[in-house]
């Protein structure tokens, strides 16, 4: 019983864990490309759900089409407020932009609770069967839904990272921003790029974790949650985000495991992933998969 | 400070076009020819069509404050490699970045003066958008980007180009460079002459009218600067490009190119056709290093007085 209980929660571990790095994907792409530590990357997550939810809801969207336009408009609204928010802060000290995202993130979180309300909304139903059996483990069907999603991000994002002009002009950006202009890319227009792509992934995992749990501000936390992920991965490293999304996923997991059998401490879901969190700042800093400059000797 | 403030009042007041110190041309400039260009300018092979690349009397200032080119104006034709020569200092690199607009990354500007390309002008434009009009400069050092295959590098070259042929450009700087092709490594790891190859080679792929080459030989052992100097050649010959050439080693870049300038403290002091100016006196002693006559030390006076007339 116990380990089927343990199989069960290592599977949650890593549908979980696969969104914890689709969002820390997102903030890494944003870091990497623009150098700004995004503190409202969990506001994504929000906007984007209730942006969805307000159209499957009021408009009576299919879930598709919704979906769609969803993430039309979040890639919309994330270029829009790099170019008016943080383009203007380039240049402006490290502390000054990481005040202003802190900034954006409280001002979404209070305009998303004064427009939909403090409590949380279901999603419409979207499937018909609200669980499948695999391999003798029940899972939700969502939770599939959401695994194939986040492979699917993973496996765009090594296409957009290897084989893309523009992903490959915005690997070439976080190198070296004047290399990049010499080669004819418009540093302005990375940016934007990688802001519009990062809300709009990010909010695809917010529709995900919406139509799960139901929207509500406590999404948000999944900015917060990303931070473990992307500091074990090292902060500019993109497989890293991946791998740290695992990791973190599934020690909440493992660390829920542990807590019901024997410790009965409680809560260690939340708290394990930043127990580890100080572990790899004190032991390494920069992370698993953090840059480590080449030198030819 | 002053000096250069006192400098810059000087061919200010004389008006735009005249350098407060004549500037020598070697080769056929006489003197009926210097007075009938308007402004002072001696074109190489006048008479051949206006040239590719024209720098009129430019002045650059970075940080608002530090005055770092006086009136530099230079010409590079279409089809030539033309040589950019001078000390440390000089003003060489900062030419090429006010010409392909990198200037701007730097904190510098162009305040006075123009510089057109194929007959319009370009000071002023983003670099992104002085690359899409066909100026490619290959920066000082390389600069490749490390954390990136060869492969990698050079598709990135090719980022302002829509066309279909980009897999066969490759193909073709993988012919001119044979031993990209066996790197699949990160670039980073290449040596010191396959990182100047690649960054040629990424150069090609935009397949630009014009390169700006920024010390193509820095760090490169005499053998590799052979190389590299023999392909540059190359692709001026087989390809058409134009090339402008900033260069320590003197004698290497003016046996590539068909016409040098030599810049001393942010203008141009002496130019001509590279073959006269290989033989002239004055550059055999302070860039080609005396050239087989007993080398002349900078405690001869007379040496020392020639050379301060350049400055």
């Amino acid at each position: 019983m116990d380990s089927a209980l343990l199989l069960q929660l290592t599977l949650n571990g890593l549908i979980v864990g696969a969104l914890y790095g689709v969002v820390a994907m997102s903030f890494v792409l944003i870091y990497k490309a623009s150098q700004v530590v995004n503190f409202a990357q969990g506001e994504f997550l929000l906007v984007g759900a209730w942006v969805c939810w307000w159209l499957l809801t009021d408009w009576q969207l299919p879930f598709w089409l919704g979906f769609l336009v969803t993430l039309a408009f979040m890639t919309a609204f994330g270029m829009i407020l790099q170019v008016v928010v943080l383009r203007p802060l380039i240049g402006e000290p490290v502390i000054s932009v990481i005040m202003a995202t802190i900034g954006l993130g409280i001002f979404f979180q209070a305009l998303m609770k004064w427009i939909f309300g403090v409590f949380a909304k279901p999603f419409p139903p979207i499937f018909h069967a609200e669980q499948v059996s695999v391999l003798g483990l029940q899972v939700q069907s969502v939770y599939l839904l959401s695994l194939g999603i986040s492979l699917l991000i993973m496996l765009g994002f090594a296409w957009f990272f290897t084989l893309s002009k523009h992903g490959l002009a915005m690997r070439a950006t976080a190198f070296d921003q004047q290399v990049a202009q010499s080669l004819g890319i418009s540093v302005p227009r990375v940016f934007a790029m990688s802001w519009a792509i990062s809300a709009m992934v990010s909010a695809l995992a917010g529709v995900v974790v919406g139509v799960v749990n139901g929207v509500s501000s406590a999404l948000s936390f999944y900015g917060i949650k990303v931070f473990p992920a992307v500091i074990l991965g090292g902060l500019d490293s993109v497989v890293g985000a991946v791998l740290g999304g695992l990791i973190v996923g599934l020690l909440e997991n493992w660390a829920q495991y542990l807590d019901a059998n024997w410790l009965n401490w409680g809560n260690m879901y939340g708290v394990a992933p930043f127990y580890a969190l100080i572990l790899i700042l004190l032991i390494k800093p920069y992370g698993l998969f953090g840059t480590k400059n080449i030198e030819r000797v | 400070m002053s000096a250069t403030e006192g400098a810059s009042d000087g061919w200010r007041a004389e008006g735009p076009g005249s350098l407060n110190r004549p500037r020598q041309t070697l080769e056929n400039a006489s003197d009926d020819r210097r007075s009938d260009s308007p402004e002072g300018l001696h074109r190489p092979h006048a008479g051949v069509g206006p040239p590719l690349l024209e720098v009129k009397n430019i002045e650059v200032v970075y940080n608002d404050v530090i005055l770092v080119l006086r009136g530099l104006s230079l010409a590079v034709p279409q089809g030539k490699i033309v040589a950019l020569l001078g000390a440390n200092g000089a003003g060489k690199s900062t030419t090429l970045k006010a010409i392909s607009g990198l200037l701007k990354t730097e904190e510098g500007e162009v305040t006075r003066g123009e510089i057109t390309f194929d007959g319009e002008r370009i000071d002023g434009i983003d670099p992104h958008l002085i690359v899409r009009r066909g100026i490619f400069q290959v920066m000082e050092g390389r600069r490749i980007i490390a954390d990136m295959t060869c492969l990698e590098n050079l598709r990135l070259g090719a980022f302002i180009r829509r066309d279909a042929e980009v897999r066969r450009d490759i193909e073709m700087v993988y012919e001119y460079f044979p031993r990209l092709k066996e790197r699949t490594g990160l670039a980073g790891y290449l040596s010191g002459g396959e990182q100047q190859m690649l960054a040629i080679g990424r150069a090609l792929m935009a397949r630009p009218k014009l390169i700006l080459m920024d010390e193509p030989s820095m760090g490169l052992s005499p053998l590799l600067v052979k190389e590299v100097f023999g392909i540059i050649r190359r692709l001026n010959e087989e390809l058409g490009i134009t090339i402008l050439l900033v260069e320590q080693n003197a004698r290497m870049a003016l046996s590539v190119a068909s016409h040098a300038y030599v810049m001393e403290q942010g203008k141009v002091v002496l130019d001509g056709s590279a073959a006269a100016l290989a033989e002239n006196e004055d550059v055999k002693e302070f860039y080609l290093g005396g050239h087989g006559t007993e080398r002349k030390s900078f405690r001869n006076l007379k040496s020392y007085k020639r050379r301060k007339r350049w400055l």
